[in-house]
């Protein structure tokens, strides 16, 4: 049976991990290349690495880390942030990553993903999101860019399977409301959005403790669970966080 | 004596390559037929389209080398597409393919509630962490603790003709051939550039293998 993922998430800023709160107030966390290691030790599933250096000169420093996270572990890896064009997804892949995750492009410009799954292949193209709760929506959660800050005119449902269409092959959604609130993620947008589309759908904000994760596989249909905080900060392990989710029955992968 | 990575453009050449060179091993990637001819080990790498794959390969004069180093008896491992295409067709595009080892790379088709058949039950690609039972006692996951997960990403699976060349299932709504083997050539549908400590373990135990 296929098994539910925790995927570790790493904010990058000039090579450094970093962590926000609700988007703001950014703190160094770390290393990027050996809290990779140590997460891939630890039996993480998958990694996101979010570059969130605006600069040119910060790119540059992104892809060194992407090549050495490649040396380093033998698992899929995601990048994003600050992907505009198909050769800025070929640079990220070269360096070692299966998949390049778009988001704020990909609404300005959605021909950015079929041209990236013409050239890479669905399996390759991830469409992340950030959602917010606004009833006047049709599903009740507005599609914001810029890191969160610009709102735009897209319904979060119908913006994902527009992306599928288009040639995503899996959506990432972030709650803009749950992010970094360690209140557990948001079970209705992941839900709406997992039993909508045909590709795998994974949640992103708000997980603070391992029964978020649970709630999220359970109650939210999610295939795969972004975490970020509750491990950053040394709170829990992704050892103890499986074992909290396979005690609740649901398959995840652990070391045998 | 070597082994090489045939460089046909498969998506995952470079992640092999890493994990390769991880592993100590001493390898050349190629695209070159004579190379392959001379190869006393290959790895048959794959990510993307199998009917693309196939055309890249007969561009590049690659189809003979296979087949050649098939017939000469040298351990030869596929992965992913590298699977599929090692078969005689793919329903990909409905593409001839190699046909080292007979059978069919199928799309998933799930049965319905009604008895129908369609891609719509589970999600397509099957993408994630999943479990391989092994045939107990092979030489490729010795090492490798029973009902251990490696990474998969796919939508088309190996259907040998003969269940005898399976030596590995997966459950995907189905239950596939995960892992395939016929004389010299072993090939699997998942990665194990990519499946942590047990998928190194698979290809250390391929370049052991005499």
């Amino acid at each position: 049976m296929l098994e539910k993922r925790v995927i570790v998430c790493l904010d990058v800023r000039d090579g450094k991990t970093t962590k926000g709160v609700k988007f703001a107030g950014n703190v160094d966390i770390g290393d990027p290349v050996e809290m990779a290691a140590r997460y891939y030790e630890d039996g993480v599933d998958e990694l996101v690495f979010y570059d969130i250096t605006a600069s040119a000169e910060g790119r540059g420093i992104m892809i060194d880390v992407v090549r050495r996270v490649a040396q380093r572990i033998f698992i899929p890896f995601c990048v994003g942030g600050g992907i505009g064009s198909v050769d800025d997804m070929r640079a990220v892949l070269l360096a070692g990553a299966e998949k390049v995750s778009l988001n704020s492009q990909a609404v300005r410009d959605p021909s950015i993903i079929t041209d990236g799954a013409m050239r890479f292949g669905n399996q390759a193209i991830v469409l992340a999101m950030d959602a917010l709760a606004d009833p006047a929506m049709p599903s009740g959660y507005r599609v914001v860019i810029n890191g969160g800050r610009v709102p735009t005119e897209l319904d979060a449902l119908e913006w994902a399977r527009k992306a599928v269409e288009l040639g995503a092959g899996e959506i990432v959604v972030n709650s803009i409301d749950a992010d970094g609130t360690r209140d557990g993620y948001e079970l209705t947008i992941t839900r709406l959005l997992a039993d909508g589309v045909g590709v795998p759908v994974v949640a992103s904000g708000g997980a603070g403790v391992p029964q978020h994760l649970v709630d999220v596989f359970d109650h939210g249909h999610a295939d795969a669970a972004l975490v970020a905080s509750m491990v950053h900060y040394g709170d829990y392990s992704i050892e103890s966080i499986k074992k909290h989710v396979a005690a609740a029955g649901i398959p995840v992968r652990r070391s045998l | 004596m070597s082994t090489i990575v045939v460089d046909y453009d498969a998506g995952n050449l470079r992640s092999v390559e890493t994990a390769l060179g991880h592993l100590g091993a001493d390898f050349t990637v190629t695209d070159d037929p004579d190379v392959v001819r001379r190869a006393s080990r290959i790895v048959f790498p794959g990510v993307g389209d199998g009917a693309h794959a196939m055309r890249v390969l007969a561009d590049r004069g690659l189809v003979d080398a296979m087949h050649d180093g098939f017939r000469r008896g040298v351990p030869i491992l596929g992965i992913c597409v590298g699977c599929q295409i090692v078969l005689d067709r793919t329903e990909e595009h409905d593409a001839v393919c190699l046909g080292l080892i007979p059978g069919v790379a199928r799309r998933f088709m799930f049965e319905d509630r009604a008895g129908g058949l369609n891609d719509r039950r589970l999600k397509i690609p099957h993408m994630g962490w999943n479990q391989v039972a092994a045939r107990p006692g092979h030489w490729l996951l010795d090492g490798v603790a029973d009902g251990s997960s490696f990474y998969f990403v796919h939508s088309y699976y190996p259907d040998p003709a003969s269940g005898a060349d399976a030596i590995a299932h997966t459950d995907y709504g189905i239950t596939f051939a995960s892992a395939i083997e016929r004389d010299n050539l072993v090939a699997v549908q998942f990665h194990p550039e990519k499946s942590g400590p047990v998928g190194l373990r698979v290809l250390a135990n391929f370049l052991e293998r005499r």
